[in-house]
């Protein structure tokens, strides 16, 4: 790619304006209730503000708009799924898991179901839910680093983490809310005004292959004469018998000139191999996404198998939102579960204004930088796009705010992440003092960064799916019984928590050896959360029932201080013996020294 | 919309936190007596000219009859008695109906769409001002409806809620 000294300009300035927030609001951060929950005096609206910022993830923001130009309508269930996912935490467990009075996940189990193994293995599921979905975060900053500038992919993943890990280990939870709550309206901002921007052009200028051109039962052509680097193995397909120049190394031998596919069969290309195609030549698509623009446009056109996959999607999403270790921190940090209730209103209003542009981006992308088809890099396409639509300068600046806003994705995401994880592992298995907390995010930053350095590069949605998957089929079933059924014994929620996360970790190693070895795998390995999730339900209700001796003894007690109004004042934070009140903590500190 | 409420808490333990976001202070301390301003009383009429007079403040360390009535229903309700248990199972019970409720009309709508468009194409192909009604359903709609059942399990959320402290304290 060219050097864009826009982009450039863009990105330093988001991770500029991320550091110097983040020390600003760290000033004020002493004690251990500031860095796990902000000493729990979000207000409604800024919590809102951050939680979204932190939810829309490198899945969101560059995710979504490349799956809707490779998948078409089909995918416009992800958007709605995320979405959705806050109203099911929002009817089942917002306020009541705020009233708990605990300050991490594992710790809310064990305030409801007082079982110290149970605390284990949860806390093991959370760090592993966190680096899972931390991963696609560092691959997908390291992917718009190097579609921006000629750097390796690994860089972009460390200078994401460095800054991150930077900010969390001076102010932890208080430090990164502040952030994420500003990174949230300029990721609004960096989707919304190329979204107009564009739409302005292409309304004006007409599009290239006439407007309809998206309806037509054909694939979408080149716009003009196009030469395509394929980076990664591909197989490809066509539709009609196609011309084009290979010069590299394709499934018929070594090639270096004109060649001619028929649709008869698909067609492999090896790393390396440049492809030219000529103006208005159908484009040739990544196997597993859809050919025919009209099938692109309509959902639902595919097969059974399709329809078993869109609902498993809708499971995964709206049950697993609840179960994402950073979602359900941030609600640690409102003050009362009224509070907690109303910032997922909120989030409800900003996520549905977000997710508007990425699906417009996304079709434009289909009739403007088709030939990411080819290569598979279909999360490239919203930073393709500006450049495609608007040569020259113009088109340099909106790549420079889309890249912005990419960046603000990853650092917010990631943040959130880290500063729930590193609590986890602080109060979990160190003392969980400040410094714990410190040390802990050092050593929880390793893992991800190793691993997305590592690994392959997937689809960032498609991992994103199996967190999502993951996340519900071990936590949900836990959090919507624990609240609502006196009956759930620990042995229970151990045993839903291990079926649905064993379940999901085969599906997970099944996929990836698969993709390894030629794709053989079936449907619901890819998104299985429609079959482990009601799995996972059934365990903890049938074991439940059997082993009532694991439920704890002062079940009524818990059930009122999480179902009790906030105004009856039986809410109480837990652990404040071991970590002190934080109003204290500061009070001790400034009595015994001059301070400002 | 929430501020009012957390800062007038007699026994709250928080407020929220002013100095979050903007530069550092020193943090207030909670427990200090929460201080009114008080508006003139209605003898003296109102004099624009004097403003530097120094205005009355009423200062209320705690409001005692909300606080009793509220201390007794807590102790009814911590002690367990079979009214107390009563009570709390009846509110989670209503709760936990208002929530199934909801999610079972989201659920109607979303489970019904992919359905729908697999068995009508048809109805998949309709497009309004040239552009696809399924993408009109799928790709804006959604939002929209999202906010509005969010905002009305809210009102009917607090609104148990308030009833059952009007209950409790009477």
């Amino acid at each position: 790619m060219q050097l864009n000294p826009w982009a450039l300009a863009g990105i330093v300035l988001v991770a500029v304006v991320t550091f110097y927030l983040g020390h600003r609001s760290s000033r004020s951060a002493t004690s251990t209730h500031d860095f796990l929950v902000a000493r729990r005096t979000v207000r409604s609206r800024r919590n809102a503000a951050a939680i979204s910022g932190e939810y829309l993830s490198a899945a969101s923001f560059l995710g979504i708009a490349g799956i809707v130009l490779k998948d078409g309508a089909d995918a416009l269930w992800f958007p709605i799924g995320f979405t959705a996912g806050y109203l099911a935490l929002m009817l089942f467990v917002a306020a009541p898991l705020r009233r708990s009075g605990a300050y991490t996940l594992p710790d809310f189990l064990e305030a409801r179901l007082g079982s110290k193994t149970l605390r284990r293995f949860a806390t093991a599921f959370v760090v592993f839910i966190g680096v899972l979905y931390m991963v696609p975060q560092l691959q997908g900053a390291g992917l718009t680093l190097a579609t921006i500038f000629p750097v390796p992919g690994w860089s972009g993943a460390v200078a994401v983490m460095v800054l991150v890990a930077f900010n969390v280990i001076a102010g932890g939870m208080r430090a990164i809310t502040v952030v994420q709550a500003f990174q949230y309206w300029l990721k609004l901002f960096a989707i919304a005004a190329p979204a107009f921007v564009l739409c302005l052009v292409f309304f004006s200028g007409g599009s290239p292959g006439g407007y309809r051109s998206l309806g037509a039962p054909a694939p979408p052509a080149f716009i003009s004469d196009t030469t395509v680097t394929v980076q990664t193995d591909v197989t490809l397909r066509v539709t009609t018998d196609t011309y084009l120049w290979a010069y590299g190394m394709t499934d018929s031998g070594p090639a270096a000139g004109p060649t001619h596919w028929t649709p008869a069969a698909a067609h492999t290309v090896s790393e390396g191999t440049k492809l030219r195609f000529l103006a208005g030549t159908p484009v040739p698509v990544v196997s597993d996404s859809v050919v025919q623009n009209s099938d692109w446009l309509h959902p639902g056109s595919g097969s059974l198998t399709d329809l078993l996959q869109t609902y498993s999607l809708m499971f995964a999403t709206f049950l697993g939102t609840m179960g994402l270790p950073h979602v359900l921190v941030r609600f640690y940090t409102n003050p009362d579960g009224k509070a907690a209730r109303r910032t997922t209103v909120h989030v409800l209003l900003l996520l549905g204004l977000f997710y508007l542009f990425p699906t417009l981006l996304g079709a434009l992308s289909r009739m403007y930088v088709p030939e990411l088809l080819v290569t598979g890099k279909t999360d490239a396409a919203i930073l393709r796009l500006p450049t495609a639509i608007l040569p020259g300068v113009a088109g340099q600046i909106l790549t420079a705010v889309v890249a912005a806003g990419a960046f603000a994705a990853f650092l917010s995401s990631t943040s959130g992440l880290l500063v729930s994880v590193a609590g986890v592992v602080s109060t979990d298995l160190l003392p969980g003092r400040v410094r714990d907390f410190r040390v802990a995010t050092g050593l929880v930053a390793l893992a991800p960064i190793a691993l997305a350095v590592s690994l392959r590069p997937e689809d960032i949605s498609l991992s994103i799916g199996l967190t999502f998957a993951l996340a519900a089929s071990t936590f949900c079933p836990l959090l919507v019984l624990g609240i609502w059924w006196r009956k759930l014994s620990w042995p229970g929620a151990l045993a839903g928590m291990m079926v649905g996360g064993g379940l999901v970790l085969t599906a997970l190693v099944v996929n990836v050896v698969s993709g390894y070895t030629g794709g053989w795998a079936p449907w619901f390995v890819n998104q299985p959360a429609l079959i482990t999730v009601p799995v996972a339900f059934v365990t903890t209700y049938l074991v439940s029932r059997v082993t009532g001796y694991g439920r704890p003894d002062h079940v009524h007690d818990i059930m009122l201080r999480l179902h009790a109004p906030d105004p009856l004042g039986f809410m109480r934070d837990r652990a404040v013996a071991r970590f002190g009140q934080a109003e204290e903590k500061t009070r001790l500190a400034v009595r015994g020294r001059h301070r400002k | 919309m929430t501020e009012d409420y957390y800062l007038r808490r007699a026994n709250g333990v928080r407020e929220p936190d002013p100095t979050l976001g903007k530069k550092p202070r020193l943090p207030q301390p909670t427990e200090q007596a929460v201080v009114e301003s008080v508006p003139a009383g209605p003898e003296p009429p109102p004099e624009p000219e004097h403003h530097t007079k120094i205005k009355r403040q009423r200062v209320v360390l705690a409001d005692p009859k909300r606080a009793s009535s509220s201390l007794r229903a807590r102790v009814e309700l911590e002690e367990q008695t079979s009214w107390g248990k009563l009570l709390v199972k009846d509110l989670v019970k209503v709760q936990l109906r208002t929530a199934l409720l909801f999610s079972v009309l989201v659920i109607a709508v979303f489970g019904a769409l992919p359905v729908l468009f697999y068995l009508l194409p048809g109805f998949a192909a309709l497009t309004l001002a040239g552009i696809p009604i399924p993408w009109l359903i799928l790709g804006v709609a959604p939002f929209p409806f999202l906010f509005g059942v969010g905002l009305w399990y809210n009102m009917l959320a607090e609104r148990h809620e308030r009833d059952f402290v009007d209950m409790i304290e009477n």
